[in-house]
């Protein structure tokens, strides 16, 4: 349902321009840089390609001479892969079977922190997840990882009964299972995937908001919306910064319920 | 001014979720100020319960976007 309002009236009133605000919305994502429709090569691909090289060289060129006194490269990248390896690998899947996973974790959280952190970084400037394919395939990978691995452990049979657990009475078994298995099939997939997509569309629309909606009214409205655009483009600074920390922090959310859904898969008793 | 009304729906219903995340936080910083070298593993509990409440907030935009 839509409602017209009547445009407010006074000072704020933009008095030139003519034409009134655009405010930016989903359409503002789809920027296609060569051919269009459907085989058409967007900027966030031309960003994934560019992360994964710029990825690829940094790790190969911080690891090719690994020191014992690291250097500063080093020292960066052995940071951070102590953080998947520690922080998060070994503490969601427990000490014991941990260390097959943490290349996949690292991998993961290293891709999408840089893909994120296009949405800040100057010359980027998108977030590549902002568009919902590539959370998609993101998510694929760990859906088929963490059912392939829940299989090969239990079984079929014992991967479904994994689902329940034990010393449940008999009569609320089957309501558990078809809780649990819409949870492992359905809702943990689709969780995943929308959340990380929804938190850079959402923190990147905020800062279109401000940003474009602080030019206008700096460049196209009256006096009143002039001193008024100083606040908003103070806002979008203070914003920027804060985008910057959620998308750390979403590309930390996701690594981490990732290794936890492969710990629920290993795990023996629920 | 035009808009659409759902648009207000989304945001009342995030209030729900916001509270949530509030609660987890302070629940959190609680417990650190209890007995700080519990921190590591309560950090890693408190985002991924403030992860599964925001889920439901993210839900709702999306599904406005969506409809």
């Amino acid at each position: 349902m839509s409602i017209t309002m009547l445009a407010p009236t006074g000072v704020l009133l933009a008095s030139g321009g003519g034409e009134g605000f655009e405010p930016p919305g989903p359409q503002d994502f789809w920027q296609p840089l060569i051919g269009s429709g459907t085989w058409a090569f967007t900027r966030p691909m031309l960003l994934w390609i560019i992360s994964v090289v710029a990825l690829s060289w940094w790790f190969i060129a911080t690891t090719r001479k690994a020191a014992i006194v690291p250097g500063k490269g080093q020292f960066l990248t052995e940071m951070f892969y102590n953080t998947t390896r520690n922080g998060i690998a070994r503490d969601m899947i427990g000490s014991k079977e941990f260390l097959k996973y943490v290349p996949f974790l690292f991998s993961l959280f290293a891709i999408l922190l840089v893909n994120n952190l296009f949405g800040v970084i100057p010359p980027f400037q998108f977030p590549t997840i902002s568009r919902i394919g590539f959370p998609i395939a993101l998510t694929a990978i760990v859906y088929v990882i963490y059912h392939y691995i829940g299989i090969k452990k239990h079984g079929l049979r014992g991967y479904f009964g994994s689902f329940v657990p034990s010393g449940l009475p008999a009569w609320i078994v089957p309501m558990v299972l078809v809780l649990e298995t819409f949870s492992f099939f359905v809702t943990r997939p689709l969780t995943l995937a929308m959340r990380i997509f929804g938190n850079m569309l959402a923190g990147h629309m905020l800062l279109l908001v401000f940003i474009t909606g602080g030019e206008y009214m700096l460049l196209h409205g009256g006096i009143g919306l002039k001193v008024i655009s100083v606040p908003t483009f103070l806002l979008a600074f203070i914003m920027t910064v804060f985008e910057a920390l959620i998308e750390v922090v979403q590309a930390y959310i996701f690594t981490l319920l990732a290794a936890s859904y492969i710990a629920t898969s290993l795990a023996d008793e629920h | 001014m035009t808009g659409n009304i759902a648009i207000i729906g989304y945001g009342l219903s995030a209030i729900g979720p916001g509270i949530g995340i509030g609660l987890i936080f302070a629940a959190f910083i609680n417990g650190v100020a209890r007995q700080p070298e519990a921190r590591g593993m309560l950090q890693s509990i408190a985002i991924l319960g403030f992860a599964f409440a925001e889920a439901l907030a993210i839900f709702g935009l999306v599904l406005y976007f969506i409809s």
